[in-house]
């Protein structure tokens, strides 16, 4: 096209080539990452020997493991420009369906606690397909189909069980999932880190990974070209809520209880992680990647600063002011590569 | 013009309530050929296109595509047959790069296993999208790079060779160039070029008579929902075409 010339100020891209192999790996998230490395080093300078061993390393992975599952869907959710408020509630529904089907069943076994897990992925799919199709079929906003089934959710979950958390947990499942480890690492952690890869592969290399970025890129292009846009945002908050019926399950196998009163802030807690890991709010961008290392830095600022002997309330002012410092970075580096 | 119309719309009208959109449109296309489809606002030209495309059916009146009437037809229907539309506002993902845009809704899968888990075959993708980008001249500094990041002429000339790529017989294009400045203009008027060249036809929706004049071969006009002159534009001026857009004058044989 030689008289495309006057366009040679849109080379803003070409300088990205020249970059190490690493970023580019890594993305969006290069300056979290950058982020969570310091927060890294400044809590190994202040205590080393207490802060920077592989027992405290794997708690902290212990205490994102809930999070990163159910920001693994939020991942998906966000990028195709939706939001999913329903997360926390969907959990203890689930781990409720999950405790009272196992009680049915005798409360004890394999058979019994296998029954359990597919009854919380059920139960949090189920709320997965009510959030998509009140925002589908009845063109209902996703911030307000998903508080509404928020509070919905958490609604049913205390009426299921008269308001007294479930505590029967098959001894199986407290042994594997609760706190069992295969070479010294945590199942629960396991379990997370897996889902979180399947997510990053299936978000990066299918071909639903990359429709979800096209509908939260352009849903109305998505559309013209023959994307059923609607069947994908289904599959997309159905997933979000497996995921979150899936957490469901490994939270009442890690703590025994069904926690009715505490996963209010969950919701929040997860859409800070995903956005602080560099998915936009405004859809079309977001890498899984990005997504563990939002989660991780609430979770090593929590167990950094007890370790340091500051309160641990520090924790939620430090995620606030990291999360208001990522998504500004985010703007900057887009004002910057869209003004030509 | 002893060839048959590659695509023919006769006598269509349609009717949105008491707004009479195309009272009796007619439209010819030959193979191979550009053909500008002009008119005043509300004239009929997008009703006319959309129709064809088959995003509304005809309430009389027929359309046909290499002889056989497709007047109704689901646009993925139409779509399969090669016909494509390029829409004014380019109908691109913004964040996604240009081998990206060009496959939207028709990735290519891996064979085997991987394919069944619907794992993309980004690699022959990429190199078929370069592929199409070199045959149409189009140079993308960085097909890697989201698309939004590209100059406006650049999008449109993404969102063209998307067209092309889909579009074996016919592509349709709505405004291609209202929103873009001199020289991205003279480039995707370059394309439209190449693209008969490729004996593809094109039909140009356009306000620019200008751009008609230098690549049209013939210019259909529309006024009030009816075609009004059929105009070969090396033997036309443009006093001739405004003359049929407002109504001050009227080709006998053209309705």
């Amino acid at each position: 096209m030689t008289t495309d010339t006057l366009d040679a100020t849109d080379t803003v891209a070409a300088p990205a080539r020249r970059r190490l192999k690493v970023p580019r790996l890594l993305g969006s998230a290069t300056d979290i990452t950058l982020i969570l490395i310091l927060i890294v080093a400044v809590f190994a300078v202040l205590d080393f020997s207490s802060f920077f061993t592989a027992q405290n390393f794997t708690q902290i992975l212990i205490n994102a493991a809930l999070l990163l599952v159910m920001a693994v869907g939020a991942t998906f959710v966000l990028i195709t420009g939706g939001v999913d408020l329903s997360v926390g509630s969907v959990l203890v529904f689930s781990g409720v369906i999950a405790g009272e089907v196992m009680q049915w069943l005798g409360g004890e076994g394999w058979g019994v606690s296998i029954a359990g897990i597919a009854a919380a992925l059920l139960a949090g799919t189920a709320w997965g397909c009510v959030n998509g199709l009140v925002i589908t079929k009845l063109r209902v906003p996703p911030l307000i189909a998903t508080l509404g089934s928020y509070g919905a959710a958490q609604g049913l979950a205390q009426i299921i069980t008269n308001g007294n958390d479930l505590k029967d947990v098959p001894s199986e499942l407290v042994d594997t999932i609760g706190f069992g480890r295969v070479f010294g690492i945590p199942i629960l952690v396991i379990i997370a880190l897996v889902v979180a890869l399947i997510g990053g592969l299936v978000l990066w290399a299918t071909r639903y990974g990359r429709r979800t970025y096209a509908v939260g890129s352009n849903a109305e292009a998505a559309r013209r070209s023959g994307i059923n846009v609607d069947r994908h945002l289904l599959k997309v908050y159905a997933v979000a809520g497996m995921l979150a019926g899936l957490a469901g399950i490994l939270s009442f196998a890690k703590f025994g209880t069904t926690t009715l009163a505490g996963h209010a802030t969950d919701n929040l807690n997860v859409i800070a992680a995903v956005v602080i890991g560099g998915t936009s709010l405004f859809g079309g961008v977001g890498t899984m990647i990005g997504t563990v290392v939002g989660t991780l830095i609430p979770a090593t600022l929590a167990n950094g600063l007890v370790i340091v002997g500051l309160n641990s309330f520090w924790r939620d002012f430090a995620v606030g002011v990291v999360l208001v410092a990522a998504v500004y970075l985010d703007q900057l580096r887009r004002r910057s590569r869209s003004s030509r | 013009m002893t060839t048959k119309p590659l695509l023919e719309a006769r006598d269509v009208t349609k009717r949105f309530g008491a707004v009479d959109a195309l009272r009796g449109a007619s439209f010819q296309i030959f193979p191979g050929e550009v053909v500008a489809l002009m008119g005043d606002n509300g004239a009929g030209k997008s009703t006319l296109i959309k129709t064809i495309c088959g995003v509304y059916a005809p309430d009389s009146g027929e359309i046909l595509f290499e002889g056989r009437p497709i007047g109704g037809w689901h646009p993925k229907a139409v779509q399969a047959l090669g016909i494509e539309t390029v829409y004014q506002d380019l109908a691109l993902a913004p964040d996604l790069d240009t081998p990206a845009n060009l496959f939207l809704g028709r990735e290519r899968l891996k064979g085997g296993l991987l394919g069944a888990l619907g794992v993309l075959d980004k690699s022959s993708m990429r190199a078929e999208a370069s592929r199409v980008l070199t045959d149409l001249s189009v140079k993308i500094k960085d097909v890697n790079a989201p698309v939004n990041n590209l100059s406006g002429g650049q999008q449109q000339s993404v969102a063209v060779a998307r067209a092309v790529t889909w579009a074996d017989k016919l592509v349709i294009m709505d405004e291609p160039t209202a929103a873009l400045g001199v020289p991205q203009t003279q480039a995707v008027l370059a394309l439209i070029e190449r693209v008969r060249e490729s004996g593809r036809s094109v039909i140009l929706i356009s306000h620019s008579l200008p751009d008609v004049m230098q690549v049209a071969d013939r210019i259909e006009v529309l006024r009030l929902g009816r075609r009004v002159a059929q105009l070969v534009t090396t033997e036309t001026t443009e006093e001739q075409i405004v003359g049929a857009m407002t109504g001050a004058w009227t080709q006998e044989v053209a309705a």
